[in-house]
């Protein structure tokens, strides 16, 4: 019994092995800065709305309502954070080995092209088998898209932030030109999309909730990434690679390989976005697939500090903010753009939050 | 009979008090009421083992630190340094173990850029007839036109000192400054300082654990041990097992393991026409052959930067060789998990912090970089085992005696020499059969040192095929079996380490 007692570290707690104080400082240190930012960003936010001549609290106060005030708008925000939990994983699962992914939506958008081309090639087989090859289809398409910006940073060296951010933009003209092109649906006469999938062959919601199926499959994928990169030996390498190359080359691992497999996790994931998108909610691909959903995943992932599991939260907040955005817009007259400063807002403060790490004493490990 | 201490120098130097220095980090103090005077005008060496205090007190003084207690007077009067500008504005200055230089920018561009107050437009003529003027009054020189990147190791040690001295710093505290040094370099900048302190224009602090130096250089020491002060004392009227004493106590030192005359057995690494590029894309390798037998140790000597870094990058995996082949046990190697596994190659490279650690994974992550994917640790090949992790770094932090909090620890917050004996833990912990080593020693105290060489040893004892590249010669000659020299990316010589004469080997690092 002495022994065992001996043997513990001295700053562990017995009840809890590997519990230590340092790690709750570190804890703290990670979620209390993030929340400052975001505080921050709330006060200049509101000097923003009060110049453009509404009541900052009444805003706030609207945005709450618009997004989690009743029932149909907490329905209205879940809806909005299925995709958003799937392409901040676009940017989360490969800023674990130090790559900055930023283009997410070209992954959603060859996501939501390809299931959906696939979906009108092949209708009248069963729904189940249907919806099955489409997101298998839209996970491969979006895996690819992410996967050929990682292959341009390991075979060739481009940096990954520019040519995934390029690759969007050249996944939504490929989208455009395909939807008012070659996949066009004769009968979509003022807004161009591919054939409709027909109600039958939709998502349906989860029983209970007016909430399409993406919520899971996006929850799902965010406690997959998290068990992926924490519990798996695959993520105890992708760790390695993140946090010294020098390093995981002496061990062995093949930097090529964790990295190609990462990126294409990372777009399948938004890929699979794209195909949730077109086959529970728009029923086709079509230009308002391009909703921004790509580019608000990367401020979520950077605000959970890239984890998987703290996606989910701020994903929800977000989701909060986009379904409020309408409400703004009819009751206080703000311009429709105004959701996209809070974001700016908030993007801005957490890049310059990140820079605060290390410098509260208080947070710091005693030892 | 002592010299009276001298506060300050008429030609310049400064004299320098630190008064009843404590230092708390949390719990645990690293530094307990330690006195120490430097005389204006001495060269005066602060000596102690790793975690002994040197580097805290030292950064007491600068101001990085703010000490609980005690008083620091520079010159005639006591003074309040609240920060390293505090310091540098009463003429106190360091030179750190890293260089602090712009590489793509010039030596004069550097030395004008370290002003406090650099003016907006730079007038470069009138800074080029003062940095002459400068240049031409210093006992040493380096080229002002040059960029940073092309000067040797040795160069830009003596600009980080000249850097200080165009500051006009009168009291110089050097950081372990010649461990990135030759001997032979190490030799003129430290003789050329001391020639600036006898003269009375400087006072130098040099933190050191190298006691070569502390004889042939300091005119006083102070040592500490632990945290506490442990002694002081003129050079002249100590011997070297005195300050030995002073440094590790009543401790004994652990002997090295001797050599063993075992037989010596096949080939085991064979490298034939090797060829690598470094940084730049120029050939640093070049049809290097070399062939280690189990149970011999062949040690690399060499001047840095003739290539010895890019074969051992080759050899771990983070280099591609551009030619040749490496062999071992006769099969080809490429550096791969697998094949690191089945020849049980381990690697004890320099710099382990950034070459083999992951600064922020815990010291237990970092411990099973070469075991995560096997069993106990991985079940089922896929699903890590934390708590075995865990365990199996608990049981090699006291093997190896690494000073950590914990196993969950980052390694990052460990000192440098916590984190090779971590290193050192995890590459020996299973049985080795081709152990390659890059300056193990490097910045090391020498409780540690002697340690860590009988661990090669005994892996050598073991039958294991030791290639170990060394900057410290009298590390080749107490290890190595041969000692090859290489010179400008090339094995220029070889001899068996018995009859092996410094002379020969240090002409042959020269090039001759």
């Amino acid at each position: 019994m002495v022994d065992q007692i001996a043997r513990l570290p001295r700053t562990a707690s017995p009840l809890f092995p590997g519990f230590s104080l340092d790690s709750v400082r570190r804890g703290a240190e990670a979620i209390l800065i993030p929340v400052g930012a975001l505080l921050a960003t709330a006060i200049v936010f509101g000097l923003f709305v009060a110049a453009a001549g509404a009541d900052p609290l009444e805003t706030y106060s609207l945005m709450y309502r618009g997004a989690f005030g009743t029932w149909f708008s907490w329905q209205n925000t879940l809806q909005r954070t299925a995709p958003l939990l799937l392409t901040a994983l676009c940017v989360a699962l490969p800023a674990k080995l130090g790559l900055v992914i930023i283009g997410g939506e070209g992954a959603l958008v060859m996501g939501g092209l390809v299931s959906a081309a696939v979906g009108a090639a092949l209708i009248g087989v069963p729904p189940w088998l249907l919806l099955g090859l489409m997101a298998m289809a839209g996970m491969a398409a979006g895996g690819a898209w992410i996967a050929l910006a990682g292959a341009l940073r390991q075979f060739r060296g481009v940096n990954e932030t520019i040519s995934s951010l390029l690759l969007a933009y050249i996944a939504i003209a490929l989208m455009n030109h395909m939807v008012e092109g070659p996949l066009r649906d004769p009968a979509s006469l003022n807004k161009p999309s591919t054939p409709p999938l027909g109600e039958a062959n939709m998502i349906g919601s989860i029983p209970g909730l007016d909430v399409h199926w993406g919520l899971v499959f996006g929850l799902i994928a965010c406690l997959a990434a998290y068990v992926l990169m924490q519990r798996t030996t695959f993520g105890f390498g992708a760790r390695m690679v993140g946090g010294n190359v020098r390093a995981a080359r002496m061990a062995g691992l093949s930097v090529t390989t964790l990295s190609m497999i990462t990126c294409f996790l990372a777009g399948a994931s938004a890929g699979l976005a794209g195909m949730v998108e077109v086959a529970a909610v728009h029923g086709s691909a079509k230009a308002s697939l391009v909703a921004g959903y790509g580019y608000t995943g990367i401020l979520i992932a950077f605000i959970a500090r890239q984890n998987p599991l703290a996606v989910i939260p701020v994903a929800l907040m977000f989701g909060g903010i986009a379904a409020s955005g309408g409400l703004l817009q009819r009751r206080l007259d703000l311009p429709d753009a105004t959701i996209l400063v809070l974001q700016g807002i908030a993007f801005v403060m957490i890049l310059a939050s990140d820079t605060l790490y290390g410098r509260f004493r208080i947070f710091q490990p005693r030892g | 009979m002592n010299a009276p201490f001298l506060r300050t120098h008429a030609n310049g130097a400064l004299g320098l008090e630190a008064v009843g220095m404590t230092k708390r980090f949390g719990g645990l103090t690293a530094l307990d009421d330690v006195t120490m005077r430097v005389s204006a005008g001495s060269f005066h060496a602060l000596l102690g083992e790793n975690g002994a205090g040197k580097s805290t007190l030292v950064k007491c003084i600068m101001g990085y630190y703010h000490a609980d207690q005690g008083q620091v007077a520079v010159g005639e009067q006591e003074r309040e340094i609240a920060n390293p500008r505090d310091a540098h504005a009463l003429g106190v200055g360091m030179v750190y173990q890293h260089f602090t230089l712009v590489p793509g920018m010039t030596v004069a561009e550097n030395l004008v850029l370290s002003r406090s107050h650099v003016p907006a437009v730079v007038k470069w003529a009138d800074e080029r007839r003062a940095l002459d003027a400068f240049m031409a009054g210093m006992p040493f020189r380096v080229p002002l036109d040059v960029p940073v990147s092309a000067l040797a190791a040795g160069e830009k040690q003596k600009l980080e000192i000249l850097k200080q001295l165009y500051l006009k710093n009168r009291f110089l505290i050097l950081d372990e400054p010649t461990s990135v040094l030759t001997p032979g370099e190490a030799d003129e900048v430290l003789g050329l300082l001391r020639r600036m302190t006898r003269e009375g224009k400087l006072t130098v602090l040099t933190i050191t654990h190298k006691f070569r130096e502390v004889m042939a250089y300091a005119d006083e020491v102070t040592v500490l041990r632990r945290g506490k002060f442990a002694g002081t004392g003129r050079v002249a009227d100590l011997s070297r097992s005195d300050m030995a004493e002073m440094m590790i106590g009543a401790r004994e030192i652990p002997h090295g393991a001797s050599r063993l005359d075992n037989a010596i057995g096949e080939p085991r690494l064979q490298i034939t026409g090797l060829k690598a590029l470094n940084d730049g894309g120029l050939p640093a390798l070049e049809d290097l052959d070399l062939t280690v037998w189990a149970g011999e140790v062949v040690g690399i000597a060499g001047v840095s930067g003739n290539g010895q870094r890019e074969l051992v990058e080759v050899l771990a995996g983070q280099r591609p060789s551009a030619a040749g082949e490496v062999r071992i046990g006769g099969e080809l190697y490429g550096a791969t998990r697998a094949e690191i596994k089945r020849h049980r190659l381990c690697l004890l490279p320099e710099e382990p912090l950034r070459n083999a650690c992951v600064a922020r994974m815990s010291v237990a992550e970092n411990m099973s970089f070469r075991s995560f994917d096997d069993p106990p640790f991985a079940r089922g090949g896929w699903w890590l085992n934390g708590s075995a992790m865990r365990g199996a770094a608990r049981d090699l932090i006291s093997l190896y005696k690494v000073k950590t909090p914990g196993p969950d620890a980052p390694i990052g917050t460990l000192s440098g020499g916590n984190v090779q004996r971590a290193v050192l833990a995890r590459e020996l912990a299973h049985d080795v059969r081709v152990l390659i080593v890059a300056n193990p020693c490097f910045g090391l105290d020498f409780a540690a040192v002697s340690e860590i060489r009988s661990q090669i040893m005994q892996a050598r004892n073991r039958g294991a095929a030791v290639l170990l590249v060394s900057e410290d010669l009298d590390e080749l000659f107490e290890l190595a079996d041969r000692i090859l020299v290489m010179f400008d990316g090339h094995l220029v010589y070889e001899t068996p380490t018995p009859d092996a004469d410094l002379s020969v080997i240090g002409q042959h690092m020269a090039g001759h």
